[in-house]
Parts: structure tokens; C-alpha cells; sequence
């Protein structure tokens, strides 16, 4: 739970550690005639760290563009479960949903390449993120008045809330386009924390960044996690990341799922290993192919 | 401005507009000056400011959609028209009051512009320009064909009354100006205190959120579509109540005074003023109101000397206007607003660079 210096949670979700929150049942994405996944099944458990790994164009970032709406797959359902506070529980299908209505639900996300709004300041930035719990009409906002001018304030506490999880208090009204890059992805991250959210979605948190920004994000996710017992769905290249951070990792490659499973079972798998390294065949093939070209450079040079 | 900055102990404090006495001072300053305008000014000059105050209703109210909301649009005419036609038939043929009239016309405006905003659903930047340019056309050949004279019944002009509320009547030649400056100014200042306000709140945030990353505004949870016809029908909104204060000032609507010549006026007033800033709306509508104004005193003065300026009024004057954008397009692309602050900066700074 959090200390008594946080009064909001930033745990969206009122179900049970435990219960499937998330389910992904046979997605199909196609772009023309590329495949971009295949027939992808997994579930993203209430309290978990999930990993999804696997290499470049594997399809990772095209499974969480399908969870967050902004790709439709042409075949196959997401499905969201979530409680109210009562325990009344729901079931929403993502696949159907645009993505503000997925936001809605409290699903929140990063982006690879940084999307903030840049001519903004953090502290704008993270007022955003709260988007989706304000609602005033056109002409309160115009004209300072009730609900537009108290939400203002009373969202403000949760922000400055996040903003002490996350550190950010320097840089609270620096427009983020200045920012150095590694901050900027904390805001980001701070900015979907504003929602609520039930599912946080971050696609390569780490990407780009040093050893020590590593481990500083690293520190803060754990902290969302474990604090706030936010649940977590992240796509991270650093195999050492993913496997100290997750609870469970799920691994692409050409866009079809090869394992699912925890950090040691997914480590030992023979599929994973295979799409890592390559097999013993393919590295032979490799081996030729560059004594190959040696031998004909040394041709070339002696004329 | 404190030697150390500014402390807020409060987020109430935080949120005020302004936070030092030197801003206070400013204000206050400004307020003295709206006073003082009429006292000192000829008719000729009122005449200026109050076309001023209808451009900064206007120049505010573009702003909120291109500034602000990232949707470049080239229809500001045809909007004006709309709010300009609408109010008379209203006010003159129908019999409301004229306030009353004026109103509709604002909403009305607001009507229409969010329906010429439904392709900024589909089409961004550029392709958006060309979509609004044809929504500036289409208006423009409407009431210029007149079809059935329903508009103006065959004159291709409307004569207008003139302004009246509640046994109220705009006086003769001596008053005329000066209370319409009353009028105008307090319409101008509740519309720059409104697009001011609009941007401390969310609604105005999420226009901003649009403007900087669109996909990732979706991401949490703006409805792209209601925050783009959102506004546009707010811009449309101010630009239908400059509209309508055009016609009623100046007593004859015709088709003249909304072409496309006006819509890349208004934008170059919001370039040059400072794209995405309100004071900016207002700085650029009196610089690009004053410019053409200066230039001729400047080539009647100069008369004697150089007699090709004077002749060629028309053609000077149009080169120093392009040259003017150019200008600031390449020396301050963030216009006059940026400009202030570059010299606010300068002095708080001083001795020191930065």
C-alpha cells in the first residue's frame, strides 16, 4: 500500500490480485499482406509485471497498439475485466472500442518514440493525463467558473502526488519539449500514472537510456507496481531488466507467440534461445558466408 | 517578479493569471489606457481602434482553432459572413433586438463552422487548409450569387439600422465612435477573458494536447472528433460575433468585406501577433490594423521627397505588408507575444545575458 504521504491510488483496478485482468485471445493483425501477429493468445494477470520481449519487428509494439485501440486486429478479441468498486465486475472488449474509450477504462500507456505534448509544461502535461476524470462544459471554462476552475485544483493534488513518486518536482513547469530525454520518458510515464490506470501499457520504457537511467526506471516502475499495485504490461529489450522486473514474460518473434511463461521457464525454452542467438545451423551458414567474403577481399587486394 | 521567483503557498494562488505587482501595474496601466482612448483620439482614430476591437474578437477566436487546436483554417470570411448576414437579417428584417440577434449570430456561426470543421477530422495541416479554403469559397459564392436575393434582395448590399437596445440608440456623428468604443471594448476584453480562461482548464488543454500529438491525445482519452468541432464551433463562435459587430458598426454588409483576402489577413495577424497565445491575438490585430494606416501617413509625409510612394499607396502597401510576414517569419516565427517576452526577459536579466 502507499505511505500516508500519498492519499490517492493510482491503482485503477478493483479486482483482486490474482484474477486474469487482461485476456488476448487469438489476434490476428495484418497490414496488407505483411503479418504482423498471428494468432496470439495470452493473459496479463491482476498485480503482475508482464513482460513482452522478443526482437526487432517481432510485433511487440503492434500487440500493444491492438490493446490501446490504435490498431484493430482483423481477427480475434481483447477483453478487459474490470470491477467496480462495489465488485460489480465487467467485461469489455477492446477490440471494438476507439481509443479514448479505451483510455476510459483506465487502460494508460507510453510510447516508444516519446509522444508528449511538447509545447507544454510537465505539470500540463500531467493535468492531461487526468483528461479523462474532469468534465466541464464550454462555457464554465470560459468563464473561470465552478466545476472548471475547482477541478483544476482538486486534480491538482493527484499530480503533485505523481509528481513526487516520480521525481519531477524540478521540472514542474519546464515545457517538456526541453527536457533531456531520459526525464522525458519519466513524464510520460508520470502522465499515464494520472489516469488511474488499471492496465499501464509501456512500450520500451528503458529504450536509449544508460546503465544508471536504467536501473533510476527500472526503480520507478517496481515503484508503481509495488506501491501502488498498478498492474504492468511493458516491451523492454534489456534481457537483464526483464527478467529481474517481471513476474511473467511472453515472447514474439515474426509476430507469433513462441513462449509464455516466468522469467526462468521463458530463459530455458529452446524456441527462445533458437530467436535470441540463432541455431547451430544458421551460425555455420554465417561463418561460410564471412570466410567467404574474407577469401574474396584477399583475392581483390592481390590483384 | 521577486529576486528569486515566485512562491506560491496555494494552488488557488498558482492559478491566478498574474502573480506580481509589476503585472498588476501593467493591468492596471492597460485599464487606464482603454479609458483615455476616447478622450484623446479624433473621429478618425476612434474609427481605427474600434475596427481594432472587432479584429481582436476575431484574431482571438482564429486563434483558438489555429494557435491552439493546430487546425489551420482559411475560412475566417465566410465565417464572418455568416455572423455578419445572419445578425441583420435577424435584427432588421426578422425585428429582434439587436443583442439578441447578435447572439444568434455567435451561435449560429458556431453551427456552420463546426459543420466546414468536419473534414479536420479526416485531414491535418495543409490538406486541411485546402478543405477550409473551399468552405470560404462556397460561403463567399453564396452570398456573392445572392440566389433568389434572399440576402440582400437584388442591392448585393444590406443597408443597416443603426444600433439600438432597450430605447438605447447609437448617436449621430460627434457620439457615434465613442460609443461604439464602449461597446466594442467591453466585447473585446470578455473575449480575450474568455480564450484566457479556456486554456487554465482542461477543454482548452485538450485542444492544446490535439495541437502537440494527436495519438497520444486519444491515448488519455480526448474524443478527437468532439475536441476538434468543440473548436471550431468556439472559434467559430467569436469569429460569428466579429462578424456581426462589423455589420452593425459599420451599417452596410456586402460581400466585399469577406473574401479571402480577409481570412489571410486574420492569419497573418495571428502569425505575426504569436500563434497559440491570446495576447499575441491581440497584439497582431493591432499591428496589422495600424500597419496600412502607417504606411500611408508615412508616404503622405514623405511626399515630397519620394511622390512614387504616395502614388502607389495601394502596391506599397501590399509589399510591406508580405514583407512584414516574411520578416517575422524569419526573425520571431512566434510573433510579437515572444517578442514582449524577449524584452520582459532581457530586463529582469540585466546586467546579466540570461
Amino acid at each position: 500500500m502507499l505511505t500516508r504521504a500519498y492519499q490517492h491510488s493510482l491503482n485503477g483496478s478493483h479486482l483482486p490480485d490474482g484474477e486474469p485482468l487482461l485476456e488476448v485471445d487469438a489476434v490476428s493483425l495484418r497490414f496488407g499482406g505483411v503479418k504482423a501477429l498471428t494468432d496470439i493468445s495470452f493473459t496479463v494477470t491482476q498485480g503482475h509485471v508482464h513482460a513482452i520481449i522478443g526482437p526487432n519487428g517481432a510485433g511487440k509494439s503492434s500487440m500493444l497498439n491492438c490493446i490501446s485501440g490504435i490498431y484493430h486486429p482483423q481477427e480475434g478479441e481483447i477483453r478487459l475485466h474490470t470491477a467496480a468498486a462495489d465488485g460489480t465486475r465487467t467485461l469489455s472488449t477492446l477490440t471494438k472500442l476507439p481509443p479514448h474509450r479505451i483510455a476510459r477504462l483506465r487502460v494508460a500507456r507510453s510510447f516508444q518514440n516519446i509522444e508528449l505534448f511538447s509545447h507544454l509544461t510537465v505539470l500540463e502535461n500531467l493535468m492531461l493525463g487526468r483528461h479523462i476524470h474532469m468534465n466541464h462544459s464550454v462555457l464554465a471554462s470560459m468563464l473561470w467558473f465552478g466545476p472548471a476552475r475547482r477541478q483544476e485544483i482538486q486534480h491538482r493534488q493527484l499530480v503533485e502526488e505523481v509528481i513526487d513518486l516520480l521525481q519531477l518536482q524540478a521540472y514542474r513547469s519546464k515545457p517538456v519539449g526541453a527536457l533531456a530525454y531520459g526525464i522525458q520518458k519519466r513524464v510520460e510515464l508520470g502522465r499515464a500514472l494520472c489516469i488511474q490506470p488499471a492496465l499501464l501499457l509501456l512500450d520500451e520504457p528503458m529504450a536509449g537510456m544508460n546503465a544508471e537511467e536504467k536501473e533510476d526506471m527500472a526503480r520507478y516502475i517496481l515503484d508503481v507496481h509495488e506501491l501502488a499495485g498498478v498492474t504492468v504490461v511493458l516491451i523492454e529489450h534489456d534481457m537483464n531488466v526483464v527478467m529481474d522486473i517481471s513476474d511473467r514474460v511472453s515472447v514474439l518473434d515474426f509476430g507469433r507467440l513462441i513462449a509464455d511463461g516466468t522469467p526462468d521457464e521463458v530463459k530455458a525454452d529452446p524456441a527462445v534461445i533458437e530467436a535470441y542467438l540463432g541455431s547451430e545451423e544458421e551460425d555455420a551458414d554465417v561463418r561460410e558466408a564471412v570466410e567467404h567474403m574474407q577469401r574474396l577481399t584477399e583475392e581483390e587486394s592481390r590483384g | 517578479m521577486t529576486a528569486t521567483g515566485i512562491h506560491h503557498r496555494s494552488y488557488v494562488s498558482e492559478l491566478r493569471l498574474r502573480a506580481t505587482r509589476a503585472e498588476y501595474v501593467r493591468l492596471a496601466l492597460m485599464g487606464v489606457l482603454l479609458v483615455v482612448v476616447p478622450f484623446v483620439l479624433d473621429n478618425y482614430w476612434m474609427s481605427i481602434a474600434n475596427t481594432i476591437l472587432i479584429a481582436v474578437i476575431g484574431a482571438v477566436g482564429l486563434n483558438i482553432l489555429v494557435g491552439y487546436t493546430g487546425q489551420i483554417s482559411l475560412g475566417q470570411g465566410g465565417f464572418l459572413a455568416v455572423g455578419a448576414y445572419t445578425s441583420v437579417i435577424l435584427s432588421d428584417r426578422m425585428g429582434l433586438p439587436t443583442p439578441l440577434s447578435i447572439a444568434f449570430a455567435v451561435v449560429f456561426t458556431a453551427v456552420i463552422g463546426t459543420f466546414f470543421g468536419l473534414p479536420g477530422l479526416r485531414l491535418k495541416g495543409l490538406y486541411l487548409a485546402i478543405a477550409t479554403l473551399a468552405s470560404q469559397q462556397i460561403i463567399e459564392f453564396l452570398i456573392r450569387r445572392d440566389i433568389g436575393d434572399f440576402l440582400t434582395g437584388g442591392l448585393g448590399y444590406i443597408n443597416v439600422e443603426r444600433f439600438s437596445f432597450l430605447g438605447f440608440q447609437v448617436g449621430g456623428r460627434d457620439v457615434f465612435e465613442r460609443q461604439w468604443y464602449v461597446i466594442l471594448a467591453i466585447l473585446a476584453i470578455l473575449a480575450v477573458m474568455a480564450g484566457r480562461n479556456l486554456f487554465r482548464t482542461g477543454l482548452g488543454r485538450s485542444f492544446m494536447a490535439v495541437r502537440d500529438q494527436d495519438i497520444a491525445a486519444e491515448a488519455i482519452g480526448v474524443n478527437l472528433t468532439r475536441a476538434k468541432l468543440t473548436a471550431f464551433a468556439v472559434s467559430s463562435g467569436f469569429v460569428g460575433l466579429a462578424g456581426a459587430l462589423t455589420a452593425h458598426y459599420s451599417e452596410v454588409v456586402s460581400w466585399e468585406k469577406f473574401t479571402l483576402e480577409v481570412s489571410i489577413l486574420y492569419l497573418a495577424m495571428i502569425i505575426v501577433g504569436g500563434l497559440g497565445s491570446i495576447a499575441g491575438s491581440v497584439y497582431g490585430a493591432i499591428f496589422m490594423t495600424l500597419l496600412p494606416v502607417v504606411i500611408r501617413n508615412v508616404a503622405n509625409a514623405l511626399d515630397s521627397v519620394v511622390p512614387f510612394l504616395g502614388d502607389q499607396l495601394p502596391a506599397v502597401q501590399n509589399a510591406t505588408f508580405g514583407l512584414v510576414i516574411i520578416l517575422f517569419l524569419i526573425i520571431e516565427p512566434r510573433g510579437l507575444n515572444r517578442l514582449w517576452e524577449r524584452i520582459k526577459e532581457f530586463f529582469r536579466f540585466w546586467p546579466f545575458r540570461y
